[in-house]
Protein backbone atom coordinates (compact mmCIF):
# COMPACT_ATOMS: atom_id res chain seq x y z
CA UNK A 1 0.00 0.00 0.00
CA UNK A 2 1.84 3.18 -1.29
CA UNK A 3 -0.87 5.72 -0.57
CA UNK A 4 -1.84 7.16 3.47
CA UNK A 5 -4.67 4.81 4.24
CA UNK A 6 -6.07 7.72 6.45
CA UNK A 7 -6.30 10.36 3.10
CA UNK A 8 -8.48 7.95 1.89
CA UNK A 9 -10.16 7.20 4.75
CA UNK A 10 -10.98 11.05 5.22
CA UNK A 11 -11.82 11.89 1.75
CA UNK A 12 -14.52 8.97 1.63
CA UNK A 13 -15.64 10.27 4.85
CA UNK A 14 -15.63 13.98 3.68
CA UNK A 15 -17.19 13.02 0.68
CA UNK A 16 -20.04 10.70 2.32
CA UNK A 17 -20.80 13.55 4.90
CA UNK A 18 -21.04 16.63 2.23
CA UNK A 19 -23.75 13.79 0.04
CA UNK A 20 -25.76 13.55 3.22
CA UNK A 21 -25.39 17.35 4.70
CA UNK A 22 -26.10 19.95 1.61
CA UNK A 23 -29.68 18.66 0.73
CA UNK A 24 -31.15 18.79 4.24
CA UNK A 25 -29.02 22.12 4.87
CA UNK A 26 -29.65 24.02 1.45
CA UNK A 27 -32.93 22.73 0.02
CA UNK A 28 -35.90 23.85 1.64
CA UNK A 29 -38.31 23.09 -1.43
CA UNK A 30 -38.27 19.87 -3.60
CA UNK A 31 -36.35 19.61 -6.55
CA UNK A 32 -38.18 19.99 -9.36
CA UNK A 33 -36.03 19.08 -12.29
CA UNK A 34 -37.95 15.45 -13.56
CA UNK A 35 -34.49 13.77 -14.74
CA UNK A 36 -32.44 14.85 -12.03
CA UNK A 37 -34.62 13.03 -9.64
CA UNK A 38 -34.96 10.04 -11.89
CA UNK A 39 -31.78 9.66 -12.28
CA UNK A 40 -31.04 9.72 -8.75
CA UNK A 41 -33.39 7.30 -7.77
CA UNK A 42 -32.01 5.17 -10.51
CA UNK A 43 -28.62 5.38 -9.53
CA UNK A 44 -28.50 2.87 -6.36
CA UNK A 45 -30.26 0.27 -8.15
CA UNK A 46 -27.66 0.15 -10.74
CA UNK A 47 -25.02 0.70 -8.91
CA UNK A 48 -25.21 -2.24 -6.11
CA UNK A 49 -26.03 -4.38 -9.13
CA UNK A 50 -23.17 -3.91 -11.19
CA UNK A 51 -21.04 -4.19 -7.56
CA UNK A 52 -23.42 -7.51 -7.11
CA UNK A 53 -23.06 -9.41 -10.56
CA UNK A 54 -20.58 -11.16 -11.56
CA UNK A 55 -18.64 -10.04 -8.17
CA UNK A 56 -20.66 -12.49 -6.38
CA UNK A 57 -19.45 -15.55 -8.62
CA UNK A 58 -15.84 -15.13 -7.36
CA UNK A 59 -16.17 -13.73 -3.98
CA UNK A 60 -15.27 -18.00 -2.99
CA UNK A 61 -13.11 -19.98 -4.84
CA UNK A 62 -16.13 -22.04 -6.10
CA UNK A 63 -18.15 -19.66 -8.98
CA UNK A 64 -21.11 -22.39 -8.40
CA UNK A 65 -20.99 -21.36 -4.89
CA UNK A 66 -21.60 -17.66 -5.42
CA UNK A 67 -24.36 -18.53 -8.23
CA UNK A 68 -26.45 -20.87 -5.97
CA UNK A 69 -26.11 -17.89 -3.14
CA UNK A 70 -26.86 -15.04 -5.56
CA UNK A 71 -30.03 -17.23 -6.73
CA UNK A 72 -30.87 -17.63 -3.55
CA UNK A 73 -30.92 -14.48 -2.72
CA UNK A 74 -33.09 -13.07 -5.20
CA UNK A 75 -35.39 -15.27 -4.25
CA UNK A 76 -36.08 -14.96 -0.65
CA UNK A 77 -35.89 -10.93 -1.50
CA UNK A 78 -38.34 -11.37 -3.76
CA UNK A 79 -40.21 -13.29 -1.37
CA UNK A 80 -40.22 -10.52 0.98
CA UNK A 81 -37.53 -12.00 3.41
CA UNK A 82 -35.44 -8.61 4.90
CA UNK A 83 -32.50 -7.43 5.09
CA UNK A 84 -30.67 -9.46 7.71
CA UNK A 85 -32.46 -13.27 6.21
CA UNK A 86 -31.26 -12.86 3.16
CA UNK A 87 -27.30 -11.67 3.82
CA UNK A 88 -27.29 -15.10 6.09
CA UNK A 89 -29.10 -16.98 3.81
CA UNK A 90 -26.79 -16.39 0.95
CA UNK A 91 -23.75 -17.09 3.49
CA UNK A 92 -25.50 -20.72 4.51
CA UNK A 93 -25.74 -21.70 0.89
CA UNK A 94 -22.13 -21.24 0.56
CA UNK A 95 -21.17 -22.78 3.55
CA UNK A 96 -23.42 -25.94 2.82
CA UNK A 97 -21.84 -25.73 -1.06
CA UNK A 98 -18.37 -25.79 0.81
CA UNK A 99 -19.02 -29.32 2.31
CA UNK A 100 -20.43 -30.89 -1.24
CA UNK B 1 -46.81 6.28 14.78
CA UNK B 2 -47.38 8.51 17.54
CA UNK B 3 -45.55 11.75 16.52
CA UNK B 4 -45.99 13.20 19.71
CA UNK B 5 -43.61 13.41 22.83
CA UNK B 6 -40.03 14.90 24.28
CA UNK B 7 -37.00 14.49 22.74
CA UNK B 8 -35.66 12.18 25.41
CA UNK B 9 -38.87 9.71 24.52
CA UNK B 10 -37.74 10.10 20.77
CA UNK B 11 -34.47 9.50 21.38
CA UNK B 12 -35.58 6.16 23.49
CA UNK B 13 -38.49 5.52 20.67
CA UNK B 14 -35.63 5.48 18.49
CA UNK B 15 -32.95 3.25 20.36
CA UNK B 16 -35.39 0.64 20.29
CA UNK B 17 -36.44 0.26 16.48
CA UNK B 18 -32.66 0.74 16.14
CA UNK B 19 -32.09 -2.90 17.59
CA UNK B 20 -33.23 -5.19 14.48
CA UNK B 21 -31.05 -2.41 12.14
CA UNK B 22 -27.92 -3.01 14.55
CA UNK B 23 -28.13 -6.57 14.05
CA UNK B 24 -28.36 -6.85 10.71
CA UNK B 25 -25.64 -4.15 10.58
CA UNK B 26 -23.24 -6.32 12.81
CA UNK B 27 -23.39 -9.29 10.62
CA UNK B 28 -22.76 -7.54 7.65
CA UNK B 29 -20.28 -5.40 8.62
CA UNK B 30 -18.24 -7.98 9.97
CA UNK B 31 -17.78 -9.19 6.30
CA UNK B 32 -16.86 -5.59 5.60
CA UNK B 33 -13.92 -5.48 8.77
CA UNK B 34 -12.93 -8.50 6.51
CA UNK B 35 -12.84 -6.89 3.13
CA UNK B 36 -10.92 -4.09 4.87
CA UNK B 37 -8.68 -6.36 6.16
CA UNK B 38 -7.67 -8.03 2.99
CA UNK B 39 -7.43 -3.92 1.97
CA UNK B 40 -4.38 -3.86 4.47
CA UNK B 41 -6.07 -1.75 6.69
CA UNK B 42 -5.54 -2.35 10.77
CA UNK B 43 -8.40 -2.87 12.43
CA UNK B 44 -8.21 0.87 13.78
CA UNK B 45 -8.60 2.49 10.45
CA UNK B 46 -11.33 0.35 9.33
CA UNK B 47 -13.25 0.95 13.03
CA UNK B 48 -12.93 4.63 12.00
CA UNK B 49 -13.52 4.25 8.56
CA UNK B 50 -17.05 2.72 9.38
CA UNK B 51 -17.69 5.34 12.40
CA UNK B 52 -16.96 8.42 9.88
CA UNK B 53 -18.60 6.83 6.79
CA UNK B 54 -21.58 4.58 7.98
CA UNK B 55 -22.01 3.35 4.32
CA UNK B 56 -21.95 -0.50 3.04
CA UNK B 57 -21.67 -0.12 -0.45
CA UNK B 58 -19.63 3.01 -0.06
CA UNK B 59 -17.23 1.73 2.51
CA UNK B 60 -16.68 -1.95 0.85
CA UNK B 61 -16.61 0.08 -2.87
CA UNK B 62 -14.23 2.66 -0.81
CA UNK B 63 -11.61 -0.37 0.74
CA UNK B 64 -11.12 -1.83 -3.58
CA UNK B 65 -9.81 1.25 -4.18
CA UNK B 66 -8.04 1.06 -1.11
CA UNK B 67 -6.76 -2.49 -1.90
CA UNK B 68 -5.44 -1.86 -5.76
CA UNK B 69 -3.85 1.90 -4.47
CA UNK B 70 -5.75 3.57 -6.93
CA UNK B 71 -5.46 7.42 -6.92
CA UNK B 72 -7.22 9.95 -4.33
CA UNK B 73 -9.72 11.00 -6.88
CA UNK B 74 -11.02 7.27 -7.50
CA UNK B 75 -11.85 7.44 -4.06
CA UNK B 76 -13.70 10.53 -4.17
CA UNK B 77 -15.62 10.30 -7.46
CA UNK B 78 -17.03 6.25 -6.24
CA UNK B 79 -17.77 7.58 -2.83
CA UNK B 80 -19.61 10.58 -4.50
CA UNK B 81 -21.25 7.92 -7.38
CA UNK B 82 -22.15 4.58 -4.78
CA UNK B 83 -23.39 7.51 -1.93
CA UNK B 84 -25.21 9.61 -4.75
CA UNK B 85 -28.74 8.15 -3.25
CA UNK B 86 -27.84 9.69 0.23
CA UNK B 87 -28.71 12.96 -1.62
CA UNK B 88 -31.95 12.02 -2.72
CA UNK B 89 -32.72 10.96 1.09
CA UNK B 90 -31.19 14.00 2.40
CA UNK B 91 -33.26 15.88 0.04
CA UNK B 92 -36.28 13.97 1.23
CA UNK B 93 -35.45 14.02 5.02
CA UNK B 94 -34.86 18.56 4.51
CA UNK B 95 -39.02 18.30 3.70
CA UNK B 96 -39.75 15.94 7.07
CA UNK B 97 -38.33 18.48 9.04
CA UNK B 98 -39.62 21.94 10.20
CA UNK B 99 -37.88 24.90 8.07
CA UNK B 100 -36.66 26.14 11.78
CA UNK B 101 -34.66 23.39 12.30
CA UNK B 102 -31.48 24.61 13.87
CA UNK B 103 -28.55 23.84 11.61
CA UNK B 104 -26.65 22.19 14.44
CA UNK B 105 -29.59 19.53 13.98
CA UNK B 106 -29.23 19.27 10.15
CA UNK B 107 -25.44 18.76 10.46
CA UNK B 108 -25.57 15.81 13.20
CA UNK B 109 -29.04 14.22 11.47
CA UNK B 110 -27.38 14.55 8.07
CA UNK B 111 -24.35 12.46 9.07
CA UNK B 112 -26.74 9.65 10.47
CA UNK B 113 -28.43 9.23 7.05
CA UNK B 114 -28.28 5.37 5.94
CA UNK B 115 -30.51 3.09 3.67
CA UNK B 116 -32.19 1.76 7.02
CA UNK B 117 -32.07 4.34 9.06
CA UNK B 118 -33.60 6.67 6.47
CA UNK B 119 -36.20 4.06 5.90
CA UNK B 120 -37.01 4.22 9.74
CA UNK B 121 -37.00 7.83 10.02
CA UNK B 122 -39.86 8.63 7.05
CA UNK B 123 -42.20 6.29 8.72
CA UNK B 124 -42.61 8.61 11.28
CA UNK B 125 -46.27 10.43 10.40
CA UNK B 126 -45.89 14.08 10.64
CA UNK B 127 -42.30 16.09 11.25
CA UNK B 128 -39.28 13.93 12.25
CA UNK B 129 -38.22 14.63 15.71
CA UNK B 130 -34.00 15.05 14.91
CA UNK B 131 -33.70 12.62 18.64
CA UNK B 132 -35.18 9.72 16.97
CA UNK B 133 -32.32 9.81 14.18
CA UNK B 134 -29.90 10.00 16.80
CA UNK B 135 -31.45 6.73 19.12
CA UNK B 136 -31.49 4.99 15.55
CA UNK B 137 -28.19 5.85 15.19
CA UNK B 138 -27.03 5.05 18.08
CA UNK B 139 -27.82 1.47 18.58
CA UNK B 140 -27.58 0.79 15.11
CA UNK B 141 -24.11 2.58 13.67
CA UNK B 142 -22.60 1.16 17.19
CA UNK B 143 -22.88 -2.37 15.85
CA UNK B 144 -21.89 -1.13 12.32
CA UNK B 145 -18.15 -0.28 13.88
CA UNK B 146 -17.92 -3.02 16.39
CA UNK B 147 -18.61 -5.38 13.53
CA UNK B 148 -16.25 -3.91 11.25
CA UNK B 149 -14.22 -4.03 14.36
CA UNK B 150 -14.51 -8.08 15.04
CA UNK B 151 -14.62 -8.61 11.47
CA UNK B 152 -10.67 -7.11 10.71
CA UNK B 153 -9.64 -8.89 14.33
CA UNK B 154 -11.48 -11.77 14.32
CA UNK B 155 -11.62 -12.27 10.58
CA UNK B 156 -8.44 -13.72 9.72
CA UNK B 157 -8.46 -16.74 13.00
CA UNK B 158 -11.85 -18.19 11.22
CA UNK B 159 -11.99 -21.24 8.96
CA UNK B 160 -11.94 -20.43 5.29
CA UNK B 161 -15.19 -22.22 4.53
CA UNK B 162 -16.65 -19.72 7.35
CA UNK B 163 -15.19 -16.68 5.91
CA UNK B 164 -16.29 -17.49 2.33
CA UNK B 165 -19.53 -17.40 3.86
CA UNK B 166 -19.42 -14.87 5.40
CA UNK B 167 -17.67 -12.37 2.06
CA UNK B 168 -21.52 -12.95 0.30
CA UNK B 169 -23.14 -11.35 3.18
CA UNK B 170 -22.75 -7.62 1.80
CA UNK B 171 -24.10 -9.20 -1.27
CA UNK B 172 -27.35 -10.85 -0.16
CA UNK B 173 -27.65 -7.37 1.43
CA UNK B 174 -27.42 -5.69 -1.88
CA UNK B 175 -30.30 -7.75 -3.07
CA UNK B 176 -32.08 -7.13 -0.12
CA UNK B 177 -32.38 -3.41 -1.26
CA UNK B 178 -32.83 -4.00 -4.78
CA UNK B 179 -34.96 -7.25 -5.69
CA UNK B 180 -38.36 -5.78 -3.53
CA UNK B 181 -38.31 -2.16 -5.51
CA UNK B 182 -37.76 -4.69 -8.92
CA UNK B 183 -40.77 -6.91 -8.03
CA UNK B 184 -42.60 -3.97 -7.48
CA UNK B 185 -41.58 -2.12 -10.89
CA UNK B 186 -40.70 -3.62 -14.36
CA UNK B 187 -38.59 -0.45 -15.15
CA UNK B 188 -36.39 -1.10 -11.85
CA UNK B 189 -36.61 -5.20 -12.74
CA UNK B 190 -35.22 -4.58 -15.79
CA UNK B 191 -32.79 -2.22 -14.59
CA UNK B 192 -31.16 -4.58 -12.50
CA UNK B 193 -31.30 -7.19 -15.19
CA UNK B 194 -29.47 -4.75 -17.89
CA UNK B 195 -26.90 -3.82 -14.84
CA UNK B 196 -26.22 -7.41 -13.82
CA UNK B 197 -25.77 -7.91 -18.39
CA UNK B 198 -24.06 -4.70 -18.72
CA UNK B 199 -21.40 -5.81 -15.43
CA UNK B 200 -20.93 -8.76 -16.70
CA UNK B 201 -20.09 -8.03 -20.35
CA UNK B 202 -17.51 -5.21 -19.00
CA UNK B 203 -16.04 -7.92 -16.64
CA UNK B 204 -14.75 -9.85 -20.13
CA UNK B 205 -14.32 -7.32 -22.57
CA UNK B 206 -11.26 -6.75 -23.37
CA UNK B 207 -11.06 -2.81 -23.38
CA UNK B 208 -13.05 -2.89 -20.77
CA UNK B 209 -11.66 -5.59 -17.98
CA UNK B 210 -8.51 -4.06 -17.98
CA UNK B 211 -10.30 -0.76 -16.38
CA UNK B 212 -10.29 -1.10 -12.19
CA UNK B 213 -13.39 -2.02 -10.82
CA UNK B 214 -14.41 1.43 -9.63
CA UNK B 215 -13.71 2.95 -12.61
CA UNK B 216 -16.33 0.58 -13.97
CA UNK B 217 -19.04 0.96 -11.62
CA UNK B 218 -18.90 5.09 -12.11
CA UNK B 219 -19.06 4.68 -16.12
CA UNK B 220 -22.14 1.89 -15.94
CA UNK B 221 -23.91 3.49 -13.12
CA UNK B 222 -23.61 6.87 -14.82
CA UNK B 223 -24.85 5.63 -18.26
CA UNK B 224 -27.46 3.41 -17.25
CA UNK B 225 -29.04 5.54 -14.59
CA UNK B 226 -29.31 8.40 -17.50
CA UNK B 227 -30.65 6.51 -20.25
CA UNK B 228 -33.14 4.79 -17.46
CA UNK B 229 -33.70 8.39 -16.46
CA UNK B 230 -34.37 9.87 -19.86
CA UNK B 231 -36.67 6.72 -21.21
CA UNK B 232 -38.41 6.42 -18.07
CA UNK B 233 -38.71 9.32 -16.07
CA UNK B 234 -40.49 8.87 -12.33
CA UNK B 235 -43.76 10.33 -12.18
CA UNK B 236 -43.99 13.87 -9.91
CA UNK B 237 -44.62 12.94 -6.57
CA UNK B 238 -48.25 14.01 -4.94
CA UNK B 239 -47.07 15.31 -1.61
Amino acid sequence: MGRNPYIYIFIMFGVSYLIRVLPLTLIRRKIRNRTIRSFLYYVPYVTLSVMTFPAILYATDNPLAGLLSLIAGILLAFLGAGLFPVAIACSAVVFLVSFL
Amino acid sequence: MNETGTNIEWFRRGLKNGIPIGLGYLAVSFALGIAAKRAGLTAFQATLASLLCNASAGEYAGFGVIASNAPYVEMAVITLIINARYLLMSASLSQKIPSDMPFAHRFLMGQFITDEIFGAAVTVEGPLNPFYQYGLAASSLSQWALGTCLGVVVGNVLPARVVASLSVLLYGMFLAIIIPPARKSKVVFGLVAASFAASYIFSILPVFSSMSEGSRIILLTVALSLAAALLFPIPHEED
